[in-house]
């Protein structure tokens, strides 16, 4: 087994494990601990897809930023046993049989799917570069409306949250 | 020589030198403070007290290790050695002189040459920030937690703006890699000189970021006791107050390598010359000189510290916000404008 593929291994291990002690952890906190966890093993395989600005900028902004403000959040409001919200057991219900039919859309979504593998590994594709120059030639459109959502998005934060508007 | 082998060596000696400059900067510190204040200092260990960072450390080992028993006991230990890590890995793309060949072999006085630096300090320095809110959090205290909150807010704040002055300085430099924004300096002007308000941008963001006076609210002792290390005795606080000093030294080379030419000095190629320098003589000339600016800022940290009172809460997130935040994006703008009007792009 080649060393990559090692480590293909090991990285994909972590963030599955991961992942799912998000899930199944007790305290709101570990969670968001182990997500960042999840993030480190997602852009340790961005290195090895030699996309590095993708793998810091996916650093920066969920661990370094997104994550510091979920932990932020959840250490504010101090959650525990006696203000766990207890839902009723016909939501729960609803809740199993939703998530059910979710995987299942999935895997009969990626059951058929094709995987191609493309041949050509320029090592130079994700570099800063590249990816530059195909997002402000070929796709300045769609880079620049996005940023627009963004913005919108930013504004209608900073109205809800002013309390004397009305 | 194996050129891993040489890398090896380069990391240890960057290591090393990292940890004994963090240790003086504390002896460093008391006597700056001493000299401001009309007094001796610590003058007792050792010829001019020079033996009082090992002393200090002394007493932190054989302190009592308290850990509080209602604390998270795996995030306690953790929270000092995230901040001790992320501190010592950004140590890792600061070029620290000029290259150097052995044998038929040229090497260049750096860790590794990222060619994605900047975004590599900016990504580690992100991470700082998880040492201070997970130790904090998991010692159970009042006081801790607004500390640790109070930490994030400041840092998460001014990355901002110190992450838009960068921006204006890659538009110049047109690289993310360090070595190469100090080649450039070479050839060219100090971005100083090309970047000064960028240059105030982000000095004024790095003292926020490494939690120094006047933005030590996170510590802030007559609010908040000891701020997110109220708990912590023994060597875990030692770990926490000598990641400040690690994290003095690196902005320090940072500040150095991005605005005032790295380990480049005006007339180096002409003294070369003048004196029949190799190029390895050169090289550890760079090294010094190097060294000799890092100091000068971080005397300039410590200058500072004991000159100016701490701010107030709100007066802190009004400079992030309200005057660094626009003068970080004017600034962006001007040099677009400049850049444009002079045909650069």
């Amino acid at each position: 087994m080649s060393i990559t593929l090692i480590i293909f291994w090991f990285l994909s291990f972590m963030a599955i494990m991961s992942a799912l002690m998000v899930v199944f952890a007790k305290n709101p906190v570990h969670s968001v601990l182990y997500l960042i966890i999840t993030f480190f093993a997602i852009a340790g395989h961005y290195l090895l897809l030699s996309a590095q600005f993708l793998a810091a900028v996916h650093i920066i902004v969920y661990a370094g930023a997104i994550m510091v403000l979920f932990l932020y959040v959840i250490m504010m409001l101090n959650l525990n046993k006696e203000t766990e919200p207890h839902k009723k057991p016909i939501i729960k219900f609803v809740a199993v049989v939703a998530a059910g039919l979710l995987m299942l859309t999935l895997v009969a979504a990626f059951k058929g799917a094709e995987v191609k593998v493309i041949a050509s590994a320029d090592a130079s594709i994700g570099s800063v570069e590249s990816l530059g120059k195909v997002l402000f030639k070929e796709f300045l459109l769609p880079f620049e409306v996005s940023s627009i959502l963004f913005l919108a998005a930013m504004v209608g934060a900073v109205y809800l949250s002013k309390k004397d508007l009305h | 020589m194996e050129p891993l082998l040489i890398k090896a060596i380069i990391a240890i000696v960057v290591f090393a030198i990292t940890l004994l400059i963090a240790t003086y900067s504390t002896y460093a510190e008391r006597k700056v403070a001493a000299v401001m204040q009309d007094r001796v200092g610590p003058n007792r260990a050792g010829p001019f007290g020079l033996l009082q960072p090992l002393a200090d450390a002394v007493k932190m080992f054989m302190k009592e290790e308290i850990i509080p028993s209602v604390s998270n006991k795996w995030l306690f230990i953790a929270g000092p050695c995230i901040a001790m890590l992320t501190a010592c890995m950004t140590g890792v793309v600061i070029p620290w002189g000029g290259p150097i060949t052995l044998g038929a072999q040229k090497f260049t006085l750096q860790v590794a040459d990222l060619n994605i630096g900047i975004l590599y300090l900016f990504g580690v320095v992100s991470m700082g920030v998880y040492g201070i809110m997970i130790g904090g959090w998991a010692s159970n205290n009042k006081f801790s937690l607004i500390g640790a909150i109070r930490a994030s807010s400041q840092m998460i704040s001014y990355e901002i703006a110190m992450g838009l002055a960068i921006i204006a300085l890659v538009m110049t430099t047109g690289t993310l890699s360090l070595n190469e924004i100090v080649v450039q300096q070479d050839e060219g002007l100090a971005n100083i000189v090309i970047q000064p308000l960028g240059f105030l941008i982000f000095i004024v963001c790095a003292f926020a970021e490494t939690n120094r006076a006047p933005f030590d609210l996170p510590e802030c002792e007559t609010e908040l006791i000891g701020g997110y290390h109220t708990e912590y005795s023994s060597m875990k606080l030692g770990f926490y107050l000598f990641a400040e000093y690690i994290n003095m030294f690196i902005s320090s080379a940072v500040i150095v390598c991005f605005y005032f030419g790295g380990y480049n000095f005006p007339f180096q190629h002409e003294l070369q010359n003048l004196l029949g320098l190799t190029e390895n003589a050169l090289s550890i000339i760079q090294v010094v000189v190097m060294f000799g600016k890092v100091f000068f800022f971080i005397f300039f940290f410590m200058w500072v510290r004991w000159t100016i009172p701490r701010f107030r809460y709100d007066q802190l997130m009004n400079l992030g916000w309200k005057v660094l935040l626009p003068l970080a994006l004017a600034n962006i703008f001007i040099t677009g404008l400049v850049m444009w009007g002079m045909g650069k792009i």
